[in-house]
């Protein structure tokens, strides 16, 4: 059921339009739902070959030695592809837009990295043809230690993973092993604050899980061209990418692409069009290259999982007024995206809310782990779980409920933001009072009334520490409180997490157990700047 | 041993397009030579709807039905740049792009028309039908068609506009992380109702009501199908999905959806949705992206909701049933968190 609140800020629109606001059907619906539409394996190819990976079994490894002679007489059998054989065997995907040092190989060279690092390519007449020569392939590997664990990855001595950011951070410009937010004193205002809450959140690595899995094929065309038909999100990523690792001027690709099925992030890395080009250079034939299920599952990169540590310093009024945010990013081995996903979660932080004083260091990390990349929410998902769930923790705390309390410190138009950039066009304040009354969650006249439109600025966001400082009292709201009650304690789960041991940050003053009777009223002091000070 | 209800509440805002900017799209348009039009891009349909959106936008721009407009993507020779489709960039880059290269259109076939008709083209409007008429004289127009054919084949004009969109790449301070990540928010606020089984950990996602401020809702049903869609996506993630499920242990791992666990059809529960638009001062009428955000609210929602019907708190994704369970031995058994229980 999806209903169009067309009353909420109409006046700020001209709805008086002929196609936009429409339902119209999908361009390519029918084809969709007959079958019909190409994705980019729906191609056919007479002399069609397939290419297949040979993966690292371990971790962590230096490789001794590779011997493909028998797999070379196998039958089907086209073409070896080794590291020696890609014109430009190390890249990085950011590097198209000169962000971050090229490290991560096509094929492994000397060291493999994570679980599922490709070693050698095979083309042959069939995909059963390439795996079973893939049997026959034997590597020598030396396995070395290896680290799983961001945090454990930062600590002296650990295993280094990555040749190109030997001390497992990405480096930000060129001097800092972390993203900087800094805003307003969080220390300061910590010591003014009434509560202080730290906590620890662990975000799941998952798959992008398409329908499709990645995938591609590349067609020898005339005149040195090659068309290369692609699953990919990103066509002229995806070509940039290919032309530079085959040393190719990029006129000399021709990607056709656009209907992908499901994408989620995990169709940017490029993770084919390179070698499929490059095994069709070879060999002058056409030549398909795609994940299997398992191999997208398992070797398709995931959804890093992001450890996230937030602490806030909480008024007995409900007004947040320090958050301190430290956040690891799990890269995998090499850096793909990640290094932009942490500076994107940096500049999301404290979340939409307007607290005064903000101190966030988010790090960039490599394990020895199948490499991350974007996915939906890239670098705001887990914050958002993180920073929502904490919101929840906060309103308990202080004995509000927890839409109030969102509502009480939701940013709004004109309020400075944690990156020095004004707020406006601001509407949480409106999406909470609509999903408060579709799902029947009681909010008092004060909260109904609020708007995203007044009462921001100076008032909340003034300079410097001073800002911890309580704004002037004001009338307090005493009415009694239809809200759902809340629960008051934090008692966490025993640690199940098999291998870390994070040097949890000082747990300072814990929200004290000062359970409401039920059907009380809230008894903190209201929020000043909206039931006082603020323009109504 | 009993089931115990409970809702959980997250608000969110997303950033639109890249975060820094420095992301351009670009969009050709161009007619044939009977009035019908042809957006290239190279940008990429995933099955959110990029073609459908890009046709509304171009259709609403030159002033002509959508089934006018058709829209040819992702092929490299033909389709001239876009950074990709992901970032929830997809409406409002290219679809600024395609508006600016419809506004170029559009100019040139008005200058054609006031040219048949002998008036000024700014005496001219679409009528959104197919024909272009003098204001105030509806009477006096010409279609889109005649138009077409007189540009082409006697007065020897193109009509086709090119049109890019770009927000300049930012600087970032790196001692405060001062920095412009983004020209646009959307906002959301969701509602999820859940029911957990003190026995076995289950959860059973009930029902979520929500509401999305999406800046302008460029077509309902393709934002209705990635709102919920995403709050699949959201519930999946929060309950069921992740290839290491005792991360960061890296030891065991599924090979396929046999073995990957998600929720099926029954597991889908029921959303009830609002749409509020407040326009983008730089969204192509306004519009913003409703493209990631969608999963985002549902995981905190979830795990709130479970806080709210069983007292225990999972801040370790998946909430799995084996942690339900033990978060709830840990404090004395479903007696001692049902006792707790404050509704």
């Amino acid at each position: 059921m999806l209903e169009l609140r067309k009353d909420i800020f109409a006046d700020e629109r001209d709805d008086n339009l002929k196609e936009v606001g429409k339902p119209t059907q999908r361009q390519d619906m029918l084809g969709h739902v007959t079958g019909t539409s190409a994705y980019y394996d729906d191609h056919r190819f007479a002399n069609l070959l397939h290419l297949k990976i040979l993966r690292s079994p371990h971790a962590h490894a230096r490789i001794r030695s590779i011997d493909d002679a028998a797999a070379a007489r196998a039958p089907g059998v086209k073409r070896i592809i080794r590291a020696a054989d890609v014109p430009v065997n190390l890249n990085t995907l950011l590097s198209l837009i000169q962000f971050g040092k090229d490290d991560e190989p096509s094929l492994a060279t000397d060291v493999v990295r994570y679980k599922g690092e490709p070693v050698v390519a095979i083309v042959a007449t069939s995909e059963r043809a390439a795996l079973e020569a893939l049997a026959l392939v034997r590597v020598s590997y030396e396995p070395l230690p290896a680290v799983f664990d961001v945090e454990e990855a930062l600590k002296p001595g650990a295993v280094s993973v990555n040749a190109a950011y030997p001390k497992n951070t990405f480096e930000y410009y060129n001097k800092y092993d972390h993203q900087k937010l800094r805003f307003g004193d969080a220390d300061a205002a910590f010591a003014q604050a009434d509560i202080v809450l730290d906590e620890r959140y662990q975000m799941s690595p998952i798959e992008h899980a398409p329908t499709e899995t990645n995938g591609s094929i590349a067609v020898p065309d005339t005149n040195g061209r090659f068309t290369v038909y692609t699953s990919t999100q990103a066509l002229f990523f995806s070509l940039d990418t290919a032309a530079k690792i085959n040393a190719m001027p990029s006129n000399q690709l021709h990607f056709i692409g656009g209907t992908v099925g499901g994408g989620f992030g995990g169709k940017v890395d490029t993770l084919t069009e390179p070698l499929a080009i490059l095994a069709a250079r070879l060999t002058g034939a056409p030549v398909r290259h795609r994940l299997s299920r398992h191999e997208e599952m398992q070797f398709g990169s995931p959804r890093g999982g992001e450890r996230i540590y937030i602490k806030d310093g909480v008024m007995r009024d409900g007004r947040i007024i320090a958050r301190k945010v430290r956040a690891y990013f799990d890269s995998g081995a090499y850096t793909r995206l990640s290094s932009y996903a942490a500076v994107k979660c940096a500049a999301h932080i404290p979340g939409p809310y307007t607290i005064p004083n903000v101190y966030a260091d988010v790090y960039c990390v490599y394990t020895n782990r199948t490499p991350a990349t974007a996915m939906r929410g890239f670098g705001v998902t887990a914050l958002d779980f993180a920073l929502e769930c904490q919101m929840d923790k906060g309103a308990a705390a202080v004995g509000i409920d927890p839409l109030e309390y969102r509502m009480l410190n939701a940013y709004r138009d004109g309020d400075m933001k944690a990156h020095r950039r004004e707020a406006k066009n601001c509407a949480l304040i409106e999406c909470a009072q609509v999903a408060a009354g579709k799902a029947n969650w009681p909010l008092r006249d004060e909260f109904r009334r609020m708007s995203s439109r007044a009462g921001g600025g100076a008032q909340r966001t003034g300079g410097g520490a001073d800002r911890t400082r309580a704004p002037a009292p004001a009338a307090a709201a005493t009415r009694a409180v239809p809200a759902t009650p809340q629960r008051v304690s934090y008692e966490r789960p025993a640690a199940a997490a098999p291998t870390q041991s994070p040097p949890p940050p000082p747990r300072t003053p814990s929200p004290p157990p000062a359970a409401q009777p039920a059907g009380s009223t809230h008894g903190a002091p209201r929020f000043s700047s909206v039931f006082g000070t603020r323009r109504r | 041993m009993a089931k115990h209800r409970g809702r959980g509440v997250a608000t969110i805002n997303y950033p639109i397009g890249m975060n820094l900017g420095g992301d351009p799209s670009q969009a050709l348009v161009h007619s044939n030579p009977t009035g019908k039009f042809t957006v290239a891009l190279s940008s990429i349909d995933l099955g959110q709807g990029m073609k459908s959106v890009t046709r509304q936008i171009c259709a609403e721009t030159l002033g002509v039905p959508v089934e006018d407009v058709y829209v040819d993507t992702a092929d490299s020779d033909t389709g001239p740049h876009c950074m990709g489709s992901f970032a929830s960039r997809g409406t409002h880059r290219v679809g600024n792009a395609v508006m600016a290269a419809a506004r170029e259109a559009r100019a040139v076939m008005m200058e054609a028309a006031a040219e048949e008709l002998e008036v000024d083209p700014g005496d001219l409007e679409t009528d959104g039908r197919g024909a272009i008429q003098v204001k105030g004289a509806p009477h006096r127009s010409i279609s889109v068609r005649d138009v077409a054919i007189a540009a082409q084949f006697k007065q020897g004009k193109t009509i086709s506009g090119r049109g890019i969109f770009l927000v300049p790449l930012s600087d970032v301070n790196p001692e405060t992380g001062e920095m412009s990540p983004a020209t646009c928010y959307a906002h959301a606020c969701l509602v999820a109702e859940v029911e957990v089984d003190d026995e076995t950990g289950d959860v059973t996602v009930l029902k979520m009501t929500s509401a999305y401020e999406l800046g302008r809702a460029i077509n309902p049903k393709l934002v209705e199908q990635q709102l919920v869609g995403g709050s699949w996506m959201g519930m999946s993630h929060a309950l069921y999905e992740t290839p290491e499920p005792y991360y960061p242990d890296t030891r065991e791992g599924p090979r396929d959806f046999n073995e990957y666990l998600m929720p099926g059809p029954g597991d889908i529960c029921p959303h009830d949705i609002a749409v509020l638009e407040r326009p983008a001062a730089d969204g192509p009428f306004g519009a913003k992206g409703p493209g990631e955000m969608c999963a985002n609210p549902v995981l905190p929602a979830v795990a709130n909701a479970i806080f709210n019907a069983v007292g225990v708190r999972i801040d370790e994704l998946p909430i799995t049933p084996e942690k339900i369970l033990r978060a709830l031995k840990a404090r004395g058994g479903a007696a001692g968190a049902a006792s707790a229980r404050a509704r």
